[in-house]
C-alpha cells in the first residue's frame, strides 16, 4: 500500500543504443547475404528448364523471390496493423491493465506506411507472376485458356474496367486499406502524444472514439485484405473462414511480437511499472489466441476434409500430398499449437520472461510458416520450398521491421504518463 | 485440548482492516485456522501465506482422462464394435474424432475440477460444513483461530492480539 505511479520516472525514454542498432544491422546484413546466396543458387542452378508449371508458363527462379517478398510483406503488414488493432481494443474495452504498455502496441504501426509502399510497388512488379487471375486469356471466351470460374469472379478484381485489363477494384482496395490504416494510426498516435501534454480524461474519450471507428473498419478490411492478398492466389478455391484464419494468424504473431518487445524492454531495466502480472496477461493472450488460431485452422480443415468436395479439398491435397509442403503442415501445427499449448499452460511459464521469449520467437517463426503454406503452393507449386532465399528474406524483413519499431519507440515517452488508468495498471494484480 | 473443536473468532467490519490484521496476527506468532469473508478479498492469499491451489493439476488430469476416454470410445465404436464407412473415410478417421474428444476433455476437466473443489472445501453432499458465524454471508469477516493449535498462548492473550489488530468483537465457538 502507499505505492503509486508517482514513485516512478514516467518521462522515461527507451534508449535505442548504437550497440543495439549494430546488432539489428548485422542481422540485416546476414539476411541479405543469405538472400543473395539463395538468389545466386536459384539463378545459376538452372531453374529455367521446368516448362510444365502453373498456367503453362515456364518457371523462373525470380518467381520464388517474388513469392518470398509477398509472404513477408503480407505477414509483417499484419503484425504492424495488429499493433494498432490491439491498442484500439484496449480503449474500446476501456482496459486499465494495459495502460503502461500502450506505447509498445502503438509503435508497431510505424511499419504500416513502409508496408503499404512495398505492397503496392511489389504488386506492380510481381502481380503477374503471383496472381493467376491477372492472366488476360482466362477471361477470353474464345481462348483455349478460358476459365469460366475465374471469369465469374473477375469483377471482384477488375470492376469497373474490363476483365483481364487493369485490376482497378483490387488496387483501389489495397490503396484504401493502407491509407485508412495509416490515417487511423496517425490520428491515434497524435492523440496519444497529445495526452502527454494535457492531463485529464478528454483525450482518452477522443482516442476511444477513434479506436471504435478503426475497429469497425478493421473488421471489414482485415477480412477483405485476406481474400485479396492471400486467398486470391488459389483463384478457384475459396473458404468462408479465410478472413478469420489470416486475422488469427496475424493476431497471434502480433501479440508474440508485442510480448517479446515488452520482455526485452523489461530485461533492459525499462518499464519499472510493468511487473509479472502484466507479462502474465500478455502470456495469456498469446496462449489463448494460439488456441483460437488452431480452432480456426482445424475448423477450416475438418469441414473440407469431411465434405470432401473436389473443388474445396484441392487446397489441402496440394499441400498434404506434396513432398515439398507436407512436412511444413506438421511444423506449422507443432510450432503454433502444441508448443504454446503445452509450454504456456502453467501459470509460471506465463509469468517468466525466459519461457515467453522462447515461445514467442517460435510462434513468430511458426506463423511465418503458416503464410509460407498459404502462398507458396499456389504460386510456385513443386518449385517452392524452404531454403536460403526464405531464411534470408525473413531476416531482412524482420530486422527492418524491428529497426523501424524500436527506432520510433525511442522517440517518445515509453509510458503514456497522463493516461487516466495508469494507477490501475500499476496496481494490476492477478 | 483436541484440534478442530474450540476456536476463538475475531470479527472484522472492513476488508482493509482485515488484511492489515492478518499480517499483525501472524506477525505475533499466532497460527490462523481460516478466514471467512462474504466476498473475495484481493490479496488475502498472499497475506495468509497460502500456497498456490493444486486445483489446476486436478483439472489437467481430469482433462487428460477425458481425452483418453473420448479417443478410446470412438476407436472402439468406429473401428471394432460396429465399423461403418462414412463419407468414404477410413473406419478410424481421426480428424472426425477431434470435436468429440475436445468436448469430452472440457466436460471432464470442468466436472472433475468442480468435484475436487467441492470435496476439498468440505462442500461435498455428505459433508457437514461448520458455520463459525452466520454473519460471514452478510457483512462481517471472521478470522478463526484454533485454540488447540495455539496452546502456547493463553486465551486472554489471543483476545488481546485480535482486539489490537482491529477486531470489532472477539467470540468463542466450540464444535461437537
Amino acid at each position: 500500500m502507499g505505492h503509486s505511479t508517482t514513485n516512478y520516472n514516467l518521462d522515461q525514454k527507451f534508449d535505442f543504443t548504437a550497440g543495439l542498432k549494430k546488432t539489428i544491422f548485422t542481422i540485416l546484413i546476414i539476411g541479405a547475404v543469405i538472400l543473395t546466396a539463395g538468389i545466386l543458387t536459384a539463378a545459376l542452378g538452372g531453374g529455367h528448364g521446368d516448362a510444365h508449371a502453373e498456367g503453362g508458363h515456364a518457371f523462373h527462379w525470380y518467381q520464388r523471390l517474388y513469392a518470398n517478398l509477398w509472404i513477408n510483406n503480407v505477414y509483417f503488414t499484419g503484425i504492424a496493423v495488429i499493433g494498432v488493432f490491439f491498442f484500439a481494443i484496449q480503449y474500446a474495452a476501456q482496459a486499465g491493465w494495459s495502460a503502461s504498455l500502450l506505447r509498445i502496441f502503438l509503435s508497431f504501426g510505424y511499419w504500416l506506411p513502409f508496408a503499404g509502399i512495398i505492397m503496392i510497388v511489389s504488386y506492380a512488379i510481381l502481380g503477374h507472376d503471383i496472381f493467376h487471375w491477372t492472366h488476360k486469356e482466362l477471361f477470353d471466351v474464345n481462348s483455349p485458356e478460358y476459365d469460366k470460374i475465374i471469369d465469374g469472379k473477375g469483377a471482384f478484381f477488375f470492376w469497373p474496367l474490363e476483365k483481364g485489363t487493369f485490376p482497378a477494384f483490387f488496387i483501389i482496395r489495397m490503396v484504401v486499406f493502407f491509407a485508412a490504416w495509416v490515417l487511423f494510426f496517425n490520428k491515434l498516435r497524435k492523440l496519444s502524444y497529445q495526452e502527454d501534454l494535457n492531463p485529464g480524461n478528454q483525450t482518452w474519450f477522443q482516442i476511444r472514439k477513434w479506436s471504435a471507428l478503426f475497429l469497425v473498419f478493421f473488421a471489414v478490411s482485415s477480412s477483405v485484405s485476406a481474400w485479396d492478398w492471400v486467398m486470391s492466389i488459389d483463384t478457384h478455391w475459396f473458404s468462408t473462414m479465410f478472413g478469420w484464419y489470416v486475422f488469427a494468424s496475424w493476431f497471434v504473431a502480433g501479440l508474440s511480437a508485442m510480448t517479446l518487445v515488452t520482455v526485452f524492454l523489461k530485461e533492459r531495466g525499462y518499464l519499472e511499472m510493468v511487473n509479472e502480472n502484466h507479462i502474465h496477461d500478455l502470456g495469456k493472450f498469446v496462449f489463448a489466441f494460439s488456441i483460437f488460431w488452431t480452432y480456426i485452422w482445424f475448423s477450416q480443415f475438418l469441414l473440407i476434409y469431411y465434405a470432401n468436395i473436389p473443388e474445396e479439398s484441392v487446397y489441402f491435397i496440394e499441400r498434404l500430398q506434396s513432398d515439398v509442403y507436407s512436412p511444413f503442415i506438421f511444423v506449422n501445427l507443432a510450432l503454433n499449437f502444441f508448443l504454446p499449448f503445452l509450454v504456456l499452460m502453467t501459470r509460471d511459464a506465463k509469468r517468466h520472461g525466459i519461457f515467453l521469449k522462447l515461445i514467442c520467437s517460435l510462434i513468430i517463426i511458426g506463423h511465418w510458416f503458416d503464410f509460407f503454406l498459404m502462398v507458396q503452393p499456389g504460386t510456385l507449386g513443386h518449385n517452392g520450398g524452404f531454403g536460403l532465399m526464405e531464411i534470408g528474406m525473413l531476416l531482412v524483413f524482420g530486422s527492418l521491421v524491428t529497426y523501424v519499431v524500436l527506432n520510433n519507440l525511442s522517440k517518445r515517452n515509453l509510458i503514456a504518463k497522463n493516461h487516466p488508468m495508469l494507477e490501475e495498471s500499476y496496481h494490476h494484480h492477478i | 485440548m483436541e484440534r478442530d473443536k474450540n476456536f476463538i473468532l475475531g470479527v472484522y467490519d472492513d476488508e482493509d482492516v482485515l488484511l492489515d490484521a492478518i499480517s499483525k496476527v501472524r506477525g505475533s506468532g499466532v497460527k490462523i485456522h481460516e478466514v471467512y469473508s462474504p466476498f473475495p478479498v484481493h490479496g488475502i492469499d498472499d497475506v495468509l501465506g497460502y500456497k498456490r491451489s493444486k486445483l489446476p493439476i486436478a483439472a489437467f488430469l481430469f482433462g487428460m482422462l477425458g481425452t483418453t476416454l473420448a479417443l478410446t470410445m470412438q476407436f472402439y465404436m468406429m473401428k471394432f464394435d460396429w465399423p461403418m464407412i462414412i463419407g468414404g473415410k477410413d473406419h478410424a478417421a481421426v480428424p472426425d474424432f477431434i470435436p468429440v474428444t475436445f468436448e469430452l476433455t472440457v466436460l471432464l476437466a470442468a466436472f472433475g475440477m468442480v468435484g475436487v473443489f467441492m470435496i476439498a472445501s468440505n462442500l461435498k453432499p455428505w459433508g457437514q460444513p461448520r458455520i463459525f458465524d452466520i454473519r460471514i454471508t452478510d457483512d462481517k469477516h471472521v478470522m478463526a483461530i484454533d485454540l488447540a493449535v495455539n496452546s502456547s498462548m493463553a486465551e486472554n492473550q489471543l483476545t488481546d492480539v485480535l482486539k489490537n489488530s482491529g477486531a470489532s468483537e472477539v467470540n468463542f465457538k466450540s464444535f461437537e
